[in-house]
């Protein structure tokens, strides 16, 4: 099992529906936000082109954040997804030094907090709730594992990239061109 | 040109513009780690060497404050944590990939050991506070007496130590050196930030913990002989930084574009004046002349290099942590 997420950046229209849905999901703090929207806009004037990219935690195979906490509070489950247990976090930053995707924050309460994948509802078989929310149904989910799941197909016929790949992370958010 | 602007809100504290949830409580607890890393290892050093009577400040009075620097270093780490009710979790797991888990393990070990070693050359320790004249110090010989004789310590665990006090050494050697070295490898460990990112950082911070031991050393011992070799080695040991500075940012230079751009901090951007003025200048060179004109006979206060060095130290590490956090990837 290896959970991942592909994102159609072209069919993207950065609505912000993903954002709203996680905050609403999982009780984000006012002002806080486990995903966020990235708008990106490339080449010279008059040829420019844009796109937005919706970005969140990348649950890495080569997790930094999991190797530098010192108690064990963040760890990786089933399907690779990687979580922090609330109970087990001291609140020493190491794992949001060492995101250098920005995804991890220090929840009001002292914790450390972000995406999860939405594992309960994932548990249940179900999207996530940021997926699952997309009107232009440009996010998908599934097993890489699998071979013939949806994902699996669409990151063997598409052009694709991940976030910051030099940083050693590999990242399994897939954006697709 | 390419331009990456947020379009939905995520201007959550520490982490916008850029991240920054470390600060002074984190510079402050790598320095003290590192002071008190660089003394114990020139104390357990000359006593494995048979100085102890020959150098008698080294290895026997200035232990006593380390207990005191890894104590508030301690306290600083723990006030520094947002979510400190559940703090014995650090000291209940050990992890052997985090850097962190290591540096507290290490600290404990050396908190313990840091009590028991001027706690057996109490005597010592009583005789040159009233040398000095330093008798608002009695409160804290006497404090430790008190916990020797009537409260944590049984007088038999002290005698033990004195009986087998080489064997402690050798245990503190080794364990100072790897605190010295954990406060720079705290920080290489994050490949997030290019910055701290390189294998020098380790090397460095080792060094720079044992010069600023060497000036504390230097500063507070009342024997001639003691002050002069500390001197010496002082200048050795700041010689080394300057190599390691100038090497950290040459490989930085000769690095990918999120590492030159970590070095253009310290190359015209915001950091180029307080790291070259203040900290290579007056915390590496002007300490080193100062020094060197010492050895050629020059009076000069050894205070005044030694604060420089001490200065310096803690800057160094106040810089290394903000500097770090602002360098990044771009995504």
């Amino acid at each position: 099992m290896r959970y991942a997420m592909a994102i159609e950046v072209n069919k993207c229209v950065g609505c912000g529906d993903c954002v709203v849905a996680c905050q609403t999901e999982n009780n984000v703090p006012m002002g806080y936000s486990r995903d966020w929207i990235i708008e990106v806009a490339r080449g010279e004037y008059p040829n420019l082109f844009m796109h937005f990219e919706s970005q969140r935690c990348n649950h890495c195979d080569d997790t930094p954040c999991v190797r530098t906490c010192p108690t064990g509070a963040s760890h990786v489950i089933e399907g690779g997804i990687v979580k922090v247990t609330h109970d087990e976090c001291i609140g020493c930053g190491a794992c949001i030094e060492a995101c250098p995707y920005d995804a991890r924050y220090f929840h009001p309460d002292g914790y450390v907090d972000k995406c999860t994948f939405c594992d309960h509802r994932v548990a249940d078989g179900l999207d996530p709730a940021c997926v699952s929310v997309c009107p232009t149904t440009c996010m998908h989910f599934g097993d890489l594992d699998d071979p013939d799941s949806d994902i699996s197909k669409l990151i063997q016929s598409r052009e694709h990239y991940t976030l910051l790949p030099e940083a050693g992370t590999a990242p399994q958010i897939y954006y697709l061109k | 040109m390419e331009e990456r602007l947020f379009q939905t809100a995520r201007d959550i504290h520490g982490l916008y513009p850029h991240v920054h949830i470390w600060g002074f409580p984190i510079a402050a607890y790598l320095f003290l780690g590192g002071l008190a890393a660089g003394i114990l290892l020139f104390a357990t050093l000359y006593y494995l060497k048979g100085k102890e009577d020959s150098m008698p400040f080294t290895v026997k009075i200035a232990p006593i404050f380390t207990f005191w620097f890894v104590i508030i270093g301690l306290l600083l780490l723990v006030y520094d944590l947002h979510h400190p009710k559940y703090v014995l979790e650090l000291f209940t797991t050990f992890r052997i990939e985090s850097p962190m888990s290591w540096g507290a393990w290490t600290l404990s070990a050396v908190s313990i050991l840091s009590l028991l070693w001027p706690l057996s050359y109490i005597d010592d320790i009583e005789a040159y506070f009233h040398g000095r004249g330093w008798h608002q110090m009695d409160k804290i010989t006497k404090f430790l007496r008190d916990l020797e004789h009537k409260w944590l310590i049984p007088h038999f665990i002290i005698i033990t130590f004195r009986k087998y006090r080489t064997f402690f050494a050798w245990i503190l050697l080794f364990l100072s050196i790897i605190l010295g070295i954990y406060t720079g490898i705290l920080l290489s460990a994050f490949n997030a930030h290019p910055l701290w990112n390189n294998s020098i950082l380790g090397p460095l911070f080792l060094t720079s913990a044992v010069s600023t031991g060497s000036a504390f050393v230097m500063w507070l011992s009342n024997n001639k002989k003691e002050r002069k070799l500390m001197s010496s080695i002082d200048m050795a040991l700041i010689a080394t930084e300057l190599f390691f500075i100038i090497h950290m940012i040459m490989g930085m230079q000769a690095g990918p574009e999120a590492y030159k751009q970590a070095a253009h901090l310290f190359l015209g951007g915001e950091f180029t004046v307080i790291f070259w003025v203040l900290f290579v200048g007056f915390g590496l060179l002007l300490p080193f002349i100062l020094e060197a004109l010492e050895l050629k006979g020059k009076h000069i206060p050894p205070a005044l290099p030694a604060l420089l060095v001490l200065v310096g130290g803690f800057l160094l590490r106040l810089i290394m942590v903000a500097a770090g956090q602002m360098s990044e990837y771009p995504f």
